[in-house]
């Protein structure tokens, strides 16, 4: 007999858990997620998101700026769709200030909202299909992506970073070749998520690796605190713009697509028919644009003067010097301000002390609590599927980290 | 609609008398209520189940800081119900000391939100599951939206060519960091202008 045996367990020997530690600088991990996971053989057990690794401090930073100043910083946390967070730092002043927005600035407003939307979704729907293996969507969906960015550009003069969106409305008018452009695409779109479609929907891989994967049931989401897509896959029908308008958009026709199984692949099919109806309330604000020509933002202490009135009054000058140095003074209070960001309720909460800079910021971001569940959706699935988790949970790391 | 808040406040408060201090619509149309830190488990079991509240979703916790009162800290919970559809905000005030119950129990969602509390404003949470940092660097000391806690910071990292690895050092500044000051002189100014002869203090 070679050698000695005598220290062998003739029982069963002590499996230890493996610990894997995956990002922050992962590729399906979007962003800087810290996960560690606790694998039982390739099932995970266990999953610890470490987060905070793009902690910029906006919060913080907010206290000692102006309102106004603060307005790029939403661009900020959501890059993805970044009017979308704009429009609730904007909603929160006007509410606090009582600002009513002109109907013109209020269309272009939803006309954007939706803009960031479809942005969004074409970016979550692709990066996903990138997750669980398919290369094409990306390049096709990011194609569009460019020319959405670039009616972004055109508005605002920033493809990301817009910061167009202002406490009484938007800071410019569109012109109209702009929305003739935009509604040309409102009708070429189509096309691109039909190709789309037809390149995941029925496809056995990508169904193979979403169908029943992550299933969340009415009750988790609420325990969890889901909003927007993670609900709505789940089957309810809730929808911030349709339960609690906001804007104008009790007067827009839209339907809120709701899923049935509450799995990955329903949340997929949930945002592709979002897209659609996104691009119905687009032509419908467009076609409303036409009719209400005016001002696009509400002229008074929030806002600048026209360029005409500041070069030939004293007043309008003064006015204009002292809101861009010291900034509007917004009264006394507190106010939670909410939107349904793409990704799901975006809210600001808001405490004025009535100076010229906010007390205290508070900003909700629906991706920190839908990363939250990540240990509670992950248990009991295989390594493989936490990347197909993560690209459906939709998390960007600017809002969660802030 | 603030009718209907009107009547879920006096509604909460006559189930739960000892718990709720006050309630009020604000301006702006939303229902606010303060209850004590204490019975905050208790309190938010009866929004979640009561019928008429049927608060579903944790919306969001956070807190304010009030240095010169005298219990410091305002914590604030958002609270959404999907089946109503109306919202409420819950306030209890704590002062630096205080331990503030968790209710990760009621709302698994909450666990997070304490975490970042505790975080950002060292507010401890009893019963909470996993009070750790949660946004701050690992090691990091000191809670950053604390009033007195400097937006610089006092420590900064940078990644050390020599040492090759990342360094951690007192923030220095260049130049001091500016707060700049736009409140017009005969408006708001506390301090005494340079040469301003009139003033009561320059005498």
């Amino acid at each position: 007999m070679d050698g000695n045996f005598k220290d062998a367990k003739t029982g069963e020997q002590r499996i230890r858990n493996f610990n894997i530690n995956f990002g922050p600088q992962h590729p399906a991990a979007h962003g800087v997620l810290r996960l560690i996971l606790e694998l039982d053989g390739e099932i995970v057990d266990r999953c610890d998101p470490h987060i905070g690794l793009l902690h910029r401090g906006t919060e913080k930073l907010m206290e000692s700026r102006t309102y106004l100043q603060n307005l790029p910083y939403f661009d900020r946390l959501d890059y993805v769709c970044p009017m979308n967070q704009e429009h609730a730092w904007c909603l929160a002043i006007e509410k606090l200030t009582g600002t009513v927005v002109p109907r013109r600035a209020s269309l272009i407003r939803v006309l954007y909202c939706e803009i960031g939307r479809i942005l969004n979704h074409i970016l979550n729907i692709t990066t996903q299909a990138m997750d669980v293996g398919a290369l094409t969507p990306p390049l096709w969906g990011f194609e569009q992506r460019e020319i959405l960015m670039e009616f972004y550009e055109r508005a605002s003069g920033a493809r990301l970073h817009a910061a167009y969106f202002r406490p009484g409305g938007v800071h410019q008018d569109l012109p109209q070749e702009l929305l003739d452009d935009i509604m040309q695409w409102t009708f070429e779109f189509p096309e691109i998520i039909d190709d789309i479609d037809g390149l995941l929907t029925e496809n056995r891989i990508f169904k193979q690796r979403n169908v029943d994967i992550a299933v969340i049931s009415e009750q988790e989401a609420l325990d969890w605190g889901f909003s927007g897509v993670m609900v709505r896959g789940s089957g309810m029908a809730w929808d911030l713009r349709r339960a609690q308008p906001y804007e104008c958009y009790d007067e827009f026709d839209f339907k809120i697509p709701v899923g049935t199984n509450g799995d990955c692949y329903d949340r997929y099919l949930c945002r592709m028919q979002e897209m659609r109806e996104s691009l119905s309330i687009m032509q419908q604000a467009i076609k409303k644009l036409e009719e209400s020509t005016g001002d696009v933002l509400a002229r008074g202490k929030l806002t600048p003067p026209s360029r005409g009135e500041m070069k030939t009054s004293m007043e309008a000058l003064i006015h204009h010097f002292k809101l861009y140095t010291e900034g509007f003074h917004v009264p006394e209070g507190e106010v939670y301000a909410a939107v349904e960001a793409p990704k799901g309720e975006f809210g600001v909460f808001l405490v004025s002390d009535g100076s010229n800079k906010p007390y205290k910021t508070k900003i909700r971001a629906p991706g920190f609590l839908h990363l939250q569940a990540m240990d509670h959706i992950c248990k009991g699935h295989q390594l493989a599927d936490v990347a197909a988790v993560i690209g459906s949970l939709d998390v960007v790391f600017g809002e969660i980290d802030r | 609609m603030s009718q209907e808040l009107q009547d879920l406040g006096a509604l909460i408060q006559s189930k739960q008398a000892d718990a709720v201090f006050g309630y009020e619509v604000n301006s702006v149309g939303e229902l606010v209520m303060e209850v004590s830190a204490t019975s905050l488990p208790g309190f938010v079991e009866l929004l979640k189940s009561n019928s008429n509240c049927k608060f579903s979703t944790l919306i969001d916790i956070t807190a304010v800081d009030y240095p010169s009162a005298t219990k410091r800290f305002e914590v604030v919970y958002h609270f959404l119900s999907m089946y109503l559809n109306h919202r409420i905000r819950i306030k209890t005030q704590v002062s630096d000391s205080e331990i503030v119950p968790s209710i990760t129990e009621q709302y698994p969602s909450a666990n997070w939100f304490e975490r970042e509390v505790f975080d950002m404003y060292g507010i401890l949470f009893s019963d909470h599951p996993d009070l750790r940092r949660i946004l701050t660097d690992y090691g990091f000391r000191g809670h950053p939206l604390r009033k007195d806690f400097p937006t610089t910071g006092y420590t900064e990292c940078r990644y050390d060519e020599e040492a090759k690895r990342v360094v951690y050092e007192p923030v220095s500044l260049v130049q001091e960091y500016r707060q700049f000051d736009f409140m017009s002189p005969w408006e708001g100014a506390e301090y005494i202008l340079p040469g301003d002869d009139k003033a009561e203090g320059a005498k």
